[in-house]
Order: C-alpha cells, then sequence, then structure tokens
C-alpha cells in the first residue's frame, strides 16, 4: 500500500467515526425518551407540571423550553447591537488596522474563557450590583442568565459576522464611492445588503450556541421549575435541568430528562441548520 | 496521531504506575481499596473518619459525595463497595434491589434551617410559620406572624428569597418528611420525597450550593444540613418542637431525637420526635450494602475489609468524631443493631465478622 492509500483510508475511517458517534448519540437519546412520551405523550411538551414527588409523578418541559427560549433570543437581542456595531468596527471601518487586531484578538478572548467563569462572575459580580439598584431582591433570574448569555455569544456573533463583511467585494465598495457615496451610506447600501443573510446566519448559529449554555446559565437563572414570571422572575433551561437533577433521577424521570435532552438537541439541530441554510443562500 | 496516542497511552500507564507504587510504600496490604459513593449530607462526617482510618490501617477509601439517589444507583450498578444514602430505602425500592441489601446507621444529622438576615442573631420558628414561608402563605420577613413570634426582633421590610435543593437529594427528604408530619397542606399539595415540586423558592446544586446561596444573599432562607451551615458561619432558626420548646440544633438536641424505638432493620425517620429536647429535623444516615458480598468476583479480603470499616465506624472511636463537625453519635441501642445487622452480612454465605 503506498502512502496515499493509506492517507485515503486513515481520512474515511475518521470520518465514519464521526457519523457513528451522531448517529449513536440519536439513536440512544431516541431510547431513552421513549418510556417518558409513552407515558405523556404530546403533553410531555406542553404539560409545565414537573412534579418528581413519589406516587404523584408527572412531567412536562414546557417551562424548561420556555426558559430555554426566552434567555437565548434575549440574550440574542441584547448581544445584537454590540456584536453588530464591533463587528462593523472590525470588518469594514478599521479593517487591516492594527487597531482591529488588537480589538479582534479581545473578542477571540472572550471566546476562550470557561462557562463557569462567566457564572462565577454573574454570581459574584452581577448577582450583588442588581440586589444594589434594586431589579430584586436576589439579584438571579431570567434577566441575569440571559445578559451573561449576551456576553458568552458576543465573541461568535462577532467573528463571524465580521469575517462575512470582510468578504464584500471591494469593487462594489470602490464603485459606490466613486458614484459620491458616504462611508455610511456605503454601509447601508452596499455592504449589508450584500452581507445581510450572512450576518444573519452569524446571529443564528450563535443563538445555537445560546440553547445548550449550561453551566452559567444554571449558576444565575435560579432554578425554578416554573415558566417564568416577567424578565426579573426565575426559571430553568432545558440544560440545566438536566444538570442539575440527573444524578438522583431514576425511571420515568430519567427518561423524561433524557427526553429533554433529546428535544434540545432537536431545537439546537434545526437551529444549526437554518443557519446553514441562509449561509448558503448568498454564495 | 498515531504517534501522539502513542504517547498518551505511555504517559497514563506510567501514571498508574507510580499511583500504584505510592500506595504499595504507604503499608503491607494496602492492595485493597475501598470505594464508595453516596450522600453528601454526611460527607463531612465520612471525609474525617475515612481519613483517620485510612492513617491507621493504610487502606485507602474513596468516597464520592454524589447524592443518596446517586449512591443508590451505584450499588445497585454494583461499581461501590457500599453506597450511602439519608432516605432508607422502602420495601418497594428494596425488592427492586439486584440482591438483598441491609442498611447500616452510621450517625445522626440535623437539617437546619439557614437564613441570612445579619441584623436578627436569632430567630424563632413554629411549625405554622415554616409551613406559611415554604408554602408561599408568608412573603415578608416582617409579616405579622413572624414579628408575633419574634417579639423585640427588629425583623426587615424585605421579601423572603426561599432557597431550596435543585437537585435530588437525602436533606430534601427529611426535610421533606417533617413539613408532612407538621403540615397536612404540605402533605396533601407537596408530600415527601428526594426531589418535590416546590410551591415557591429558587433551587441551588448540592448542600454547598444553597449555603452558598444563602450567605451569598440577604433576606434569604432555606434548609441545609448543620455542618454546612456551621462551617460558613450562616445564622440558623430555633424551631418549635413537638412538645412546644424552641430548640436549637446541636450535638445534645440531635441525639435526643433518636430516644425512641428503633427497629431491628433501623430504617426509621427520626424527624418531628416527641422528646422535649429534641430538634425535630434530625435523621439517621445510613451506608448500604448487600448482605452477600460474593458478587462481581469481589475478593474476600474486599469484603472483609468493607465490613471491617464499618465495624469501626459505629465504634466508639468514630462515633466521637461526630461531635467534633456537628453531628451526633449514634446511640446505644443502634449501635447494637447496627453490629447485628453487620454480623448478618456474608461471603459466600458464611458470616464474614465471625471468621475475623
Amino acid at each position: 500500500m503506498n502512502a496515499e492509500k493509506v492517507t485515503k483510508y486513515i481520512l474515511t475511517f475518521a470520518a465514519i467515526i464521526i457519523v457513528v458517534i451522531a448517529g449513536g448519540m440519536a439513536f440512544s437519546l431516541f431510547g431513552g425518551a421513549v418510556p417518558a412520551f409513552k407515558e405523556f405523550g404530546i403533553k410531555f411538551i406542553f404539560s409545565s407540571e414537573w412534579n418528581p414527588t413519589e406516587g404523584r409523578e408527572s412531567y412536562g418541559a414546557l417551562p424548561f423550553i420556555a426558559g430555554t427560549l426566552i434567555t437565548s433570543m434575549l440574550a440574542l437581542i441584547i448581544c445584537f447591537p454590540l456584536a453588530f456595531s464591533t463587528s462593523l468596527f472590525l470588518g469594514e471601518y478599521f479593517k487591516g488596522k492594527k487597531i482591529a487586531g488588537i480589538l479582534g484578538t479581545l473578542v477571540d478572548l472572550l471566546a476562550g474563557i470557561p462557562s463557569i467563569v462567566y457564572g462565577l462572575w454573574g454570581f459574584y459580580v452581577l448577582k450583588p450590583l442588581f440586589v444594589n439598584i434594586g431589579i430584586n431582591e436576589h439579584g438571579l433570574g431570567i434577566f441575569t442568565a440571559s445578559l451573561v448569555l449576551a456576553i458568552m455569544i458576543i465573541p461568535y456573533a462577532t467573528s463571524l459576522s465580521n469575517e462575512i463583511i470582510s468578504m464584500v467585494p471591494d469593487e462594489l465598495k470602490e464603485a459606490a464611492y466613486s458614484l459620491g457615496a458616504t462611508r455610511r451610506e456605503v454601509i447601508t447600501t452596499i455592504v449589508m445588503p450584500t452581507a445581510s443573510s450572512g450576518v444573519i446566519a452569524s446571529y443564528v448559529l450563535s443563538l445555537g450556541r445560546a440553547l445548550g449554555e449550561t453551566m452559567a446559565v444554571t449558576m444565575l437563572i435560579g432554578n425554578a421549575n416554573i415558566i417564568p414570571k416577567g424578565l426579573f422572575g426565575m426559571g430553568n433551561t432545558m440544560a440545566s435541568v438536566i444538570a442539575n437533577q440527573f444524578g438522583e433521577a431514576d425511571g420515568l424521570k430519567l427518561s423524561s430528562l433524557i427526553a429533554i435532552g433529546l428535544l434540545l438537541f432537536l431545537i439546537t439541530a434545526l437551529v444549526n441548520f437554518l443557519g446553514k441554510l441562509i449561509m448558503k443562500r448568498i454564495y | 496521531m498515531k504517534k501522539i496516542h502513542l504517547v498518551i497511552i505511555a504517559a497514563l500507564l506510567i501514571m498508574t504506575a507510580c499511583k500504584q507504587g505510592q500506595q504499595k510504600s504507604g503499608s503491607a496490604d494496602s492492595k485493597i481499596s475501598i470505594t464508595a459513593a453516596g450522600a453528601t449530607f454526611p460527607m463531612p462526617f465520612y471525609n474525617q473518619v475515612f481519613s483517620n482510618y485510612q492513617e491507621k490501617t493504610g487502606i485507602s477509601i474513596t468516597y464520592g459525595g454524589i447524592g443518596s439517589g446517586g449512591g443508590i444507583r451505584s450499588l445497585t450498578d454494583k461499581v461501590v463497595d457500599f453506597g450511602a444514602t439519608d432516605a432508607y430505602l422502602s420495601d418497594e425500592n428494596l425488592a427492586e434491589m439486584p440482591a438483598e441489601v441491609v442498611h447500616i446507621p452510621t450517625c445522626i444529622g440535623a437539617v437546619v434551617i439557614a437564613y441570612n438576615l445579619p441584623e436578627v442573631p436569632e430567630l424563632k420558628l413554629t411549625t405554622t410559620l415554616l409551613e406559611g414561608i415554604f408554602m408561599g402563605k408568608i412573603t415578608k420577613w416582617n409579616d405579622a406572624a413572624l414579628e408575633e413570634n419574634n417579639p423585640g426582633v427588629n425583623l426587615p421590610d424585605k421579601k423572603i428569597t426561599v432557597v431550596v435543593r435543585s437537585d435530588g437529594s437525602g436533606t430534601t427528604y427529611i426535610f421533606s418528611d417533617y413539613m408532612s408530619k407538621i403540615s397536612e397542606a404540605w402533605e396533601q399539595e407537596v408530600g415527601r420525597g428526594k426531589s418535590l415540586n416546590w410551591p415557591v423558592g429558587m433551587g441551588a446544586k448540592g448542600n454547598p450550593g444553597v449555603a452558598g446561596t444563602i450567605g451569598q444573599t440577604e433576606g434569604s432562607l432555606g434548609y441545609i444540613g448543620s455542618e454546612y451551615a456551621f462551617a460558613q458561619n450562616i445564622s440558623f432558626a430555633m424551631l418549635q418542637n413537638a412538645a412546644g420548646n424552641y430548640i436549637k440544633p446541636n450535638a445534645e438536641s440531635i441525639s435526643a431525637a433518636a430516644k425512641g424505638d428503633i427497629p431491628a432493620d433501623t430504617r426509621v425517620m427520626l424527624t418531628n420526635s416527641i422528646d422535649p429536647e429534641a430538634y425535630p429535623i434530625s435523621g439517621f444516615t445510613w451506608i448500604i450494602l448487600y448482605k452477600e458480598q460474593n458478587y462481581n468476583n469481589r475478593s474476600k479480603e474486599q469484603a472483609m475489609e468493607t465490613v471491617k470499616l464499618l465495624e469501626w465506624l459505629v465504634s466508639d472511636e468514630a462515633q466521637q468524631v461526630t461531635k467534633k463537625i456537628h453531628y451526633s453519635p449514634l446511640p446505644e441501642r443502634a449501635v447494637v443493631l447496627a453490629k447485628n445487622i453487620l454480623s448478618s452480612v456474608t461471603y459466600d454465605g458464611k458470616a464474614l465478622l465471625s471468621e475475623k
């Protein structure tokens, strides 16, 4: 066998392993979730009762689905103005300049901070601050979690959309300048329309990341298994209820947690697929 | 890539070899290492006594604080030598286990109602107040009922932030067992269990998590294993017991809770004791193991060391440690019962302790 063939076999083997892992994961999630769906049916998704007390067991995923979607969407809304202006700054105004390089590195640095550190920062810095401002009496809840989540996804949204904005052909921009357009006009009439779907896709992909975030959210959301009562109320997310409860869970409860995992897997896959689809459409 | 893998494997092999070498130098027969997992509630006690035992005998013991449910599951899966739980296995649970399981009580602990109000050094709670707070009927610290019960105490105009366990827990079981005994409404609407459908409150993970959240949040209140409140200097309330006295949790009041009758298999809840000196939210914590120790190709030596460790755990020497870290020693009757149960543990059908 020659080296070419060996390389090819190794690569094929590695690629197949990825397929096997992804397939195996989906398979075992499905298998584990079956008892919960058998017991509760479609009601599992729409019921807001999470009662693990023996003899009265009833599990519904709605509070967690709501918590996950609300915190992730809120994080996206909070992150948008910051991430969008930073990516314009990096990709258009100061493209290739030294300051853009430094700022870009800092943004990447944010992405490298472990989730637990964000959680600690939120718990020991943001929480007391919110209590002092008087947002609520304990400083935890949906808003605190969303704010930290927003900071966590800024680097993803920024670097993805920065890349897309940088890819807008110079010829187009130069043509606009030669017609007398100002910089702002170039951005609104040339850069944005050209890059828009890519930029949107980068936010959709960031949303996918926010959905699955566990540790920092668990520390800040209050872990109350209810549908959040307002922006400053407490709640729980799909990822954090699993992290909190799997250790003691067995039987129907374990199956319900796995079912939540499956739903999260599906939602995240759907969001990522959507992001990729929008991105594909432009090129 | 292949080379990197080889390097990693080689490194791992060297590391394990070193580790074994270290263990060997510790003592002559230190090949035996005992693995256990379970409740976090007695963990401070276990950490202390297991390290004492390790110094004494050279047998290494690993205890994983993964929660009572986790302890039971680890024993079911036969991945530990013994499990630990704060809620005893019901008859139904016992029937579901792959083989006969016995309970050994190891100490008595208390669940305290911890709170964070820097200006309130002492707080007295009745059963009605406790029910009101945990069922969301009393929401403010300066509620008339609370003020009436604590004359002379300056209770702030603040919301009560109730903190509960977000994970399943034996501590929750003891607490909810007590609540079910004192409040009919609680029993009807919430019930007892290792995790519950809480009417109010925010959740935090593990005893350390709840203690940390209370410590960080002014105006909060929650239930934790007593040692966690002592260690972090968190204030806790005096509770009115069944006899009507306000009792502080300490070694005496906790052990007073175990003065009543104890069944032969020691499966009993000590909450809401009728003893006038007893702290009402007290409970045994148990170690659970298989009655027949020959399973999963365990060696007889391994089984023997496990039983010897447990025998030492209920001995006077180990029990004295409980007081130092705010648990309470087992009453004499419980020690006798524990030894009886241990002597019924067998290997290949023969009692282990009689062969010692």
